[in-house]
């Protein structure tokens, strides 16, 4: 290892080159970085929701294999709701037909389910009679409009599902096969539908039509992303600006630095792009993330240029100087914060992957620029700076908290210990929820189109695959009246399920309509070969895009009975499953039973991703041990430094907990990410003391003084920038950013407190009591 | 290329345009039809099984053996009465269904299910729909009438190494499920060799290959394979066909519904 001077060395070195070969470092530079950059064309926003699982999540390969047997449910749904309060009006249900027709003209469509495309069946004593409900909108009158409204409040294919059980909507359903090798797929389709949206819109005045569905995800994401960039960004600028010129107050500098972070942004978003990320909201936060750490970069090196040239230096020594100085904090900070993020790929979910793999490439970039291109473009800049206050201020309240903690080391420790651990006994009271619809702000059209149907129809499903055990036997008769029963069970659960859709009331009007429509026959066959038989019948009946398919397998070995499921939280969801499980095993009669569909991924998505990022913590835990334990060359110090860095993390978790109770499953990227930030704080701050202590053989007060005094101010500086930064992440229109943005600055804050409380404090309360083993511990060179 | 060479190639360009030009295409594109649908007029009746084969985008196949009688159409407006016999799964088997299809309107069908022992007539518009579970629509299976399409030639050309005619056939059926479809026949024997159907949307939904081509005395000509893809849904159905018996011994009365219970 080498040691301080060596690196300092090292660190002139660099700026001496830099600014030698200025003319052809900054132009290269910025080709390279647009080269880099050209990799952002390629950026796509993520098809739909099954971004968010890994390959190797288990609820994920189940909810994939039912999709490859039953078919993938990608739909776009026009939700109709009439100003008149009834969808049975000539005025609504010419609409929908309009609708239906227009809706078979979307791009990849295969199939569109509506009110008036419904395949009416009825019997007679010699006829089987197979219609659209509503086929001509001549048909129409009063009375084919009770009949219709009549059919649609009996069937229980319909009502709940397409009509709502009180008559105020109705859903045209497009099913569309998105090609996975075209990537705009879903986005041409989301496009497509609103344009059918708006002519109905404009032919239909009086009526409300919202688009939901998962094909129209994608254009959610963009929306969540593009209304992000819009505000996110500015923001982040506006902020950098200010704090800048505050702590800068140089035109150049503030040039410089903008042009820094600009290129550290490019870079992360080419790289991401170059390695194939598809953008989601959580993914299109990086830019922010990168923004936030290159303005850090920046600020402590112009700040040393600054002193220096305050201190009489001319601008190239100075340059040279603090480029010197700021190499290792610089180098330190850039690979903790780096290992932090790559650490997220340790999550279950690819958009943490992104993420990560993003801002770390732009962090990397931020840290090669700051000390090659950044003193290259100062020197080339006219450079002066007006003699400033220099946060007199906050080198006065670092020193006041030095002497209040020297002052009262027992009882500050004993409060900074009982404040982060009974913070974090709150930890088991936090309820994690992910309903996907949630994430969305509720400024954003889907969303809002999520909250207008859900109380009609539900927003989201559960598949339950029940499978008999062999071949065929889906029509057996036992396991068709297992079917029903479940069925019915399912719909005693009113309050979580909005609808059922199951084998066995197809079975049950098959039945009726080949018994000349008598109601007596609604009821399971009792023999086999007659079941299968009306499943013959009931495929010859199926409209054009629709087959036996979407509920029985290829196989016929099992069906799927779809619950579309009200918007109840996590918590409740799993609660319904067990409560269906336990339904099954008394019930079920040992057939086959499993749970899956989107509703049941994002049920267990936290848990699975907090399991995952148990292990990258770990990893992450050993990585910074061993930077603390090379950076002091102790063992032991490297193992208490865990406490400040481990501490603000839990103490975060433990206020969110008290403060806001839920969280969605980018809590499992928080820890990551904030230890990645903060744990230079107790590098910085344990050199600055160990010199003092070791070298300079100082008390235990003046060293704890001296470190304030030195590493203070640049740690409070840090913690304004990168938490004020992170909380900008609060408005993003995506909740999990949100959560994720301010559990981060939160965080941040808890480190700067505790390295300023507990550190010192600990050294003070066990330094003067072991005294004696003191210089046992090697003499250590600071960092 | 000499100019003498190119303006040789330029004067029998002009002539063969000239000669295209006096028919229009729509002309042309009915007269291909036709010559396909004399070339197998007179067969009387037809019996052939076959085994359909569906799978799934995955590669998950399931079969099911079929039976098919024929009886040809008599007079304009009507097309041909097929009885379909199913031998399984085993649950269905001697189920049968009886289809007097028509030109322009919908189809008669009756079924027969076994385990009911009765005949039950199906009324349905759905033409559309889907034949049992496969990628053929009803409307695929019946026999191309000539009045079902409105016919425009589009061009000559090499398609699996076979000089073929291709038409733009746009149904006339009105709850069809396609906008168009383009036919291939080929320039030898006049045969149908390729569809492939455009949705409402204008989207290339699915294409059917009819290969394995065999002549029969009469001069009749049969596809044994006939493979169906979905390109939305990626599913795809195989008909592969046994040998076709002409001239069996059934006639219009083993083509009305009575006749189904007797099978």
């Amino acid at each position: 290892m080498m040691d301080k001077g060596a690196r300092d060395a090292m660190g002139r070195a660099t700026a001496e080159w830099s600014l030698k070969w200025r003319w052809v470092l900054i132009p290269l530079t910025v080709l390279l970085v647009i080269a880099i950059s050209y990799g952002a064309s390629t950026l796509r926003f993520a098809g739909d929701y099954r971004v968010f699982f890994g390959p190797d999540n288990p609820d994920f390969i189940a909810n994939e294999q039912a999709q490859g047997t039953f078919g993938k449910p990608d739909n776009v749904a026009f939700v109709v709701i009439p100003d008149s309060g009834t969808i049975y009006s000539d005025e609504t249900l010419r609409a929908v037909h309009r609708l239906t027709s227009l809706s078979w003209t979307l791009p990849y469509v295969s199939r569109v389910d509506s009110l008036t495309n419904f395949q009416n069946t009825t019997g007679s004593e010699n006829d089987l009679v197979v219609e659209d409900l509503l086929w001509s909108t001549d048909e129409l009158s009063p009375q084919r409009i009770a009949y219709i409204e009549q059919v649609a409040t009996t069937e229980p294919l319909l009502n709940g599902f397409v009509v709502s059980r009180d008559g105020e909507a109705t859903i045209v359903n497009a099913v569309v096969q998105l090609p996975s090798d075209v990537q705009t797929a879903a986005s041409t389709v989301a496009i497509e539908a609103r344009a059918v949206r708006d002519e109905i819109a404009e032919a239909f005045p009086g009526h409300q039509i919202h688009i939901t569905g998962v094909a129209s995800l994608s254009a959610a994401f963009e929306e969540a992303g593009v209304r992000d960039s819009s505000t996110l960004i500015p923001l982040v600028y506006a902020f950098i600006l200010v704090v800048m010129f505050l702590a800068l107050r140089s035109v150049s500098a503030v040039f410089a630095s903008l042009s820094v972070i600009a290129l550290s942004t490019l870079v992360g978003v080419g790289i991401g792009g170059w390695s194939g990320v598809e953008l989601t909201p959580i993914s299109l936060s990086a830019p922010t993330i990168i923004l936030t750490i290159a303005v850090a970069d920046a600020i402590h090196l112009i700040s040393g240029i600054r002193t220096k040239m305050r201190d009489g230096l001319d601008k190239r020594a100075a340059i040279i100087a603090s480029t010197g100085l700021n190499f290792t904090p610089i180098m330190i900070t850039s690979v903790t914060t780096i290992v932090g993020f790559m650490t997220l790929n340790f999550s279950d979910s690819p958009p943490f992957h992104h993420l990560g793999n993003m801002s770390a490439a732009g962090i990397l970039a931020a840290w090669i620029l700051s000390v090659t291109f950044l003193p290259a473009l100062l020197s080339v800049l006219p450079l002066k700076f007006r003699a400033a206050k220099d946060g007199a201020d906050r080198v006065e309240l670092t020193d006041r908290v030095a002497e209040l903690v020297i002052r009262r080391p027992r009882e500050i420790l004993a409060g900074t210990l009982v404040f982060c651990l009974a913070a974090t006994a709150m930890i088991p009271t936090m309820t994690l929820n992910d309903q996907w619809s949630g994430y969305f702000d509720e400024s954003l059209e889907f969303r809002q189109a999520i909250d207008a149907a859900d109380p009609y129809f539900g927003s989201d499903q559960v598949e339950f695959v029940l499978d008999p055990g062999e071949p065929g036997a889906v029509v057996n008769p036992d396991f068709l009246r297992t079917v029903n029963d479940f069925a019915q069970w399912l719909r005693t659960r009113d309050g979580e399920v909005a609808h059922v859709f199951a084998l066995s009331d197809i079975m049950k009007r098959v039945n009726r309509n080949l018994n000349a429509d008598d109601p007596a026959f609604y009821q399971i066959p009792d023999d086999q070969t007659l079941a299968s038989q009306y499943l013959l019948v009931y495929e010859l009946s199926l409209p054009r895009g629709l087959d036996l398919n979407d509920r029985v397998d290829i196989d016929r070995q099992s069906t799927r009975v779809t619950a579309s499921m009200r918007d109840i939280s996590t918590e409740e969801t799993k609660a319904f499953l067990t409560d269906a499980q336990a339904w099954w095993a008394d019930n079920g009669n040992g057939f086959g039973f499993t749970a899956t569909g989107s509703k049941v991924l994002f049920s267990f998505v936290a848990e699975r991703n907090i399991e995952a990022m148990f292990e990258g913590a770990a990893y992450l835990i050993l990585a910074i041990f061993i930077i603390l334990a090379v950076s002091f060359r102790s063992a032991v110090l490297g193992a208490i430094s865990i406490l400040p860095n481990a501490l603000p993390i839990l103490t975060t978790f433990g206020i969110w907990a008290l403060l806001v109770g839920t969280v969605g499953f980018s809590v499992a990227a928080v820890g990551a990410v904030a230890v990645g930030l903060v744990v230079d704080f107790t590098v910085h701050f344990l050199s600055k003391y160990l010199r003092a202590r070791r070298q300079e053989g100082q008390s235990i007060e003046d060293s704890v003084r001296y470190a304030f005094r030195t590493a203070g101010a640049a740690i409070f500086v840090t913690t304004v920038i990168l938490a004020a930064g992170f909380a900008v992440l609060v408005t993003s229109s995506f909740k999990l950013n949100a959560d994720l943005g301010l559990l981060t600055a939160l965080a941040v804050i808890f480190a700067m407190l505790i390295n300023f409380l507990l550190l010192p404090s600990l050294f003070l309360v066990f330094g003067m009591r072991g005294r004696k083993a003191e210089p046992a511990v090697p003499d250590a060179q600071s960092a | 290329m000499s100019l003498f060479k190119a303006s040789f190639a330029g004067a029998l360009a002009l002539t063969l345009t000239a000669a295209v030009l006096a028919q229009t295409p729509e002309e042309r594109g009915f007269a291909i039809a036709e010559r396909n649908d004399v070339s197998d007029a007179g067969f009387g009746t037809s019996s052939v099984e076959l085994t359909m084969t569906l799978a799934d985008p995955s590669g998950r196949t399931t079969t099911r053996e079929l039976r098919i009688d024929t009886l040809e159409k008599e007079g304009e407006g009507n097309g041909d009465r097929t009885v379909t016999v199913f031998y399984s799964p085993r649950d269905v088997e001697g189920t049968a269904l009886l289809t007097h299809s028509r030109v322009i309107e919908s189809d008669d069908q009756w079924l027969f299910l076994p385990a009911l022992n009765r005949t039950r007539r199906i009324s349905s518009a759905n033409k559309s729909g889907p034949f049992v579970g496969s990628e053929f629509a009803f409307e695929d299976i019946a026999g191309a009438e000539l009045g079902k399409y409105e016919y425009t030639y589009l061009e000559t050309r090499e398609v699996d190494g076979m000089q073929m005619d291709v038409v733009e056939c746009v149904p006339a059926y009105e709850r069809s499920g396609y906008s168009s479809i383009n036919c291939f026949f080929d320039t030898e024997v006049f045969q149908a060799r390729r569809f492939e159907f455009f949705d409402q949307g204008g989207q290339h939904l699915k294409t059917l290959v009819l290969e394995d081509y065999r002549e029969y005395e009469g001069g009749y000509w049969r596809p044994h394979r006939q493979t169906m893809t979905n390109h939305i849904t990626g599913k795809e159905t195989v008909l592969e066909f046994g040998e076709w018996a002409f001239g069996v011994d059934l006639d219009a009365r083993d083509f009305e519904p009575e006749a189904l219970e007797r099978l």
